[in-house]
């Protein structure tokens, strides 16, 4: 154990600077020049060059990126102000580390942007996560149980609707008719969990429902199939022939087999969650890590961009090892090393 | 030795006379393609401390009568039809949660596939354990572990204190089988069905096998029933014989009776495939032609008829008229409509020098 996880986690340590680096690469080649976007309206080649050098941006591809990477354990100084003149040498910009960049565009260390939206993000991915799941889960088995019936049909053809309905629309569905129009609840704004349990609770429900029931449709599916495979399976039948009741065969016996492979597809999905709930967030004006993404990347903040993409990158990996780890738990025939 | 059935069927709800006696069972399975009739008006009876070997092919039945003694069919679409008494209790007609009590305590099964059979993600001590406490409810969690360990001790496991802890992976095929005829005695039930017990097993092993339940046997005393299609097997342990075809039964006697006077030619043509090492090999095997019938549409007359070398002798009522269960002694029965003289004769003749 101790040795797969050395292992893993050099491996996710390395992924990680391949990704910071193809990134780092892909953004340098983009037909776009960040100095013109700080030179004004007054631009003059004697400028433009001005404002690369003091961004940097007239260095070698390598050494950029060198001095970002160097930045994330030790921080970094910017030595430019405020001010697009950029002529004032004397002010500097302090990124402590962990610096994942500096925004030229917003004027501020981009890890400051990143923990102030992440518990926005993370509020809505770990609430929606848990009603995905739960709901998922629990018409799963309900369907397979009564598989063929009224009901089933019914849920099937729910959740098949709710796994092809845009998060466009029914984020914009549940914010504009119960919540606008109709008065039903409260216009939902974040609030810390820290400052009011319940009130955070109230005001992420509706992008809590948006988003799971994109996602449950998904793992009520699987769910079903994988219940309908395990209570067919022998072992189902030995739990029968052992005299069980028919509750401890079906939810001891039979969820248990099926649920494994559940683990691995949410571990994944709440990895990507976390990246950001772009499209959800944007409709309620939530400035979790989804919206600050958008902005970034319609004001070509390519350090924002950047340092999003990473985070993305390393929640989807951490949540892809702790899925390998589950399984260790979970699978008696899985063993680590 | 258990009583066999006199002519046909006895009269419904006379009070039963064996601890296990089936009657007229029928189990038919509605499908999209018709309905299967998987078991068709089957009867025998079983005393304790007795052995019923019921052989057949793939497809006779076997299993579905195995399990509709134990009532697992109880709550499927199967629809069931005739008598189960155990122990004076009928079983095909009380109810789901009546049987379900039963099972594991009064009756318990043995599976073919061990390792299908075994829960993957729970360990095999725990799995004995549980159905223990499932019918010793007052009985502590250490109390059952002690239990399983003794068990699986008495079924000749090595280390059961430490195999407890391990899962059904982590066995060989026999320990697996020794595990699984631990969770099936582990309430001590006075009927055991072994649904092929020993097919996944190598052949070393499978002597083991029948060895541990003939010794199990004759310390609890219970009444088996052993499912297969290895003649070798129940020639090992079966004090009666039921010979099953197209979901009905086509002979059935003694063990004697149907090893060294096999009535039924289904019965002479299983014991033709036999492989037989003492011998010299002058010949191929002869395996019986054609295949099972399919139980949707069970040929009519005898279902055996189509792969019947003899059914000609009769012009042509082995196709049209169904042969009923008849004693040609007492305690041996063959649906067959050969008469007793030509049966004698073409066993006499055709059969015995070959087998």
């Amino acid at each position: 154990m101790g040795r797969f996880l050395i292992r893993r986690v050099t491996g996710v340590a390395v992924l990680l600077f391949v990704i910071s680096f193809v990134t780092y690469g892909l953004f340098n080649l983009v037909p776009s020049n960040p100095a013109t976007l700080y030179c004004g309206k007054n631009c003059t080649p004697e400028k433009i060059a001005k404002i690369e050098k003091k961004l940097e941006l007239d260095q070698p591809f390598l050494i950029q990126y060198g001095r970002w990477l160097y930045a994330i354990p030790l921080g970094r100084t910017y030595p430019w102000g405020q001010s697009t003149e950029a002529t004032n040498s004397d002010v500097v910009n302090v990124c402590p580390a962990p610096c994942l960049g500096y925004s030229f565009r917003r004027e501020t260390p981009v890890t400051g942007l990143i923990t102030d939206a992440f518990p926005i993000t993370f509020s809505i991915a770990i609430g929606a996560f848990v009603l995905w799941i739960v709901g998922g889960v629990t018409v799963g088995v309900i369907s397979a149980l009564r598989r063929g019936s009224l009901l089933d049909r019914v849920l099937m053809f729910l959740t098949l609707g709710g796994y092809s309905l845009p998060s466009f629309f029914t984020g914009a569905t549940v914010l504009l008719f119960p919540i606008i129009a109709w008065g039903w609840y409260p216009i939902p704004h974040y609030v810390p969990f820290s400052q009011n349990p319940f009130e955070w609770a109230q005001n992420l429900l509706p992008l809590w429902i948006v988003i799971a029931i994109l996602n449950a449709a998904l793992y009520t599916r699987i769910t079903r199939a994988n219940m309908l495979e395990t209570m067919n399976e022998d072992y189902i039948r030995t739990a029968r022939a052992k005299g069980l009741s028919e509750r401890r065969v079906i939810f001891k016996h039979g969820l248990r087999a099926a649920l494994t492979p559940i683990v691995t597809i949410a571990g994944l999905d709440l990895g990507g969650l976390l990246g950001g709930a772009v499209i959800t967030e944007k409709i309620f004006t939530f400035r979790g890590l989804g919206a600050v993404t958008v902005d970034a990347a319609t004001n070509y903040d390519l350090p924002v961009l950047m340092a999003v993409t990473i985070i993305a990158a390393f929640f989807i990996i951490v949540a892809n090892l702790i899925v390998d780890i589950l399984y260790a738990a979970i699978d008696p025939k899985v063993r680590l090393s | 030795m258990s009583s066999v059935l006199e002519d046909g069927v006895s009269a419904p709800s006379a009070a039963p006379r064996s601890y296990l006696e089936v009657r007229d069972l029928q189990v038919h399975f509605p499908t999209d393609d018709g309905l299967v009739k998987s078991v068709d008006g089957l009867s025998f009876t079983l005393e304790k401390g007795q052995t019923l070997g019921i052989v057949g092919e793939s497809g006779s039945g076997k299993s579905v009568t195995a399990q509709a003694v134990l009532g697992l069919h109880k709550g499927t679409r199967a629809h069931l039809g005739g008598e189960i008494w155990l122990d004076g209790q009928e079983l095909v007609h009380a109810g789901a949660e009546d049987v379900r009590k039963l099972r594991g305590s009064k009756m318990a099964m043995i599976f073919q596939d061990p390792l299908s059979a075994l829960h993957p993600y729970f360990k095999v001590g725990a799995q004995i354990a549980e159905g223990y406490r499932q019918h010793h409810p007052d009985v502590s969690k250490s109390e059952a572990r002690d239990r399983t360990i003794e068990m699986l001790r008495r079924v000749g496991i090595p280390n059961p204190d430490k195999r407890y802890s391990d899962y059904g992976h982590q066995f060989s095929g026999g320990m697996r089988q020794r595990a699984m005829i631990a969770m099936a005695l582990v309430n001590d039930p006075s009927l055991l069905i072994a649904d092929e017990p020993t097919t996944a097993l190598d052949v070393t092993v499978q002597a083991q096998i029948i060895d541990l339940m003939k010794d199990l046997q004759s310390e609890f005393g219970s009444a088996i029933i052993i499912i297969t299609h290895d003649l070798g097997v129940v020639a090992e342990i079966a004090d009666d014989v039921l010979v099953m075809y197209g979901g009905r039964c086509a002979e059935y006697g003694t063990a004697d009776d149907v090893f060294y006077r096999p009535q039924h030619p289904y019965a002479w043509g299983l014991l033709g495939s036999v492989t037989r090492l003492d011998r010299v090999r002058e010949e191929r095997l002869r395996p019986i032609p054609g295949t099972p019938p399919s139980l949707i549409s069970v040929p009519s007359g005898c279902a055996f008829n189509p792969r019947c070398t003899y059914a000609p002798l009769n012009g042509d009522r082995c196709q049209t008229e169904r042969p009923e269960l008849v004693t040609v002694v007492p305690g041996h029965a063959v649906a067959c409509h050969l008469s007793d003289a030509q049966r004698t004769d073409i066993f006499r003749d055709e059969i015995a020098p070959t087998l």
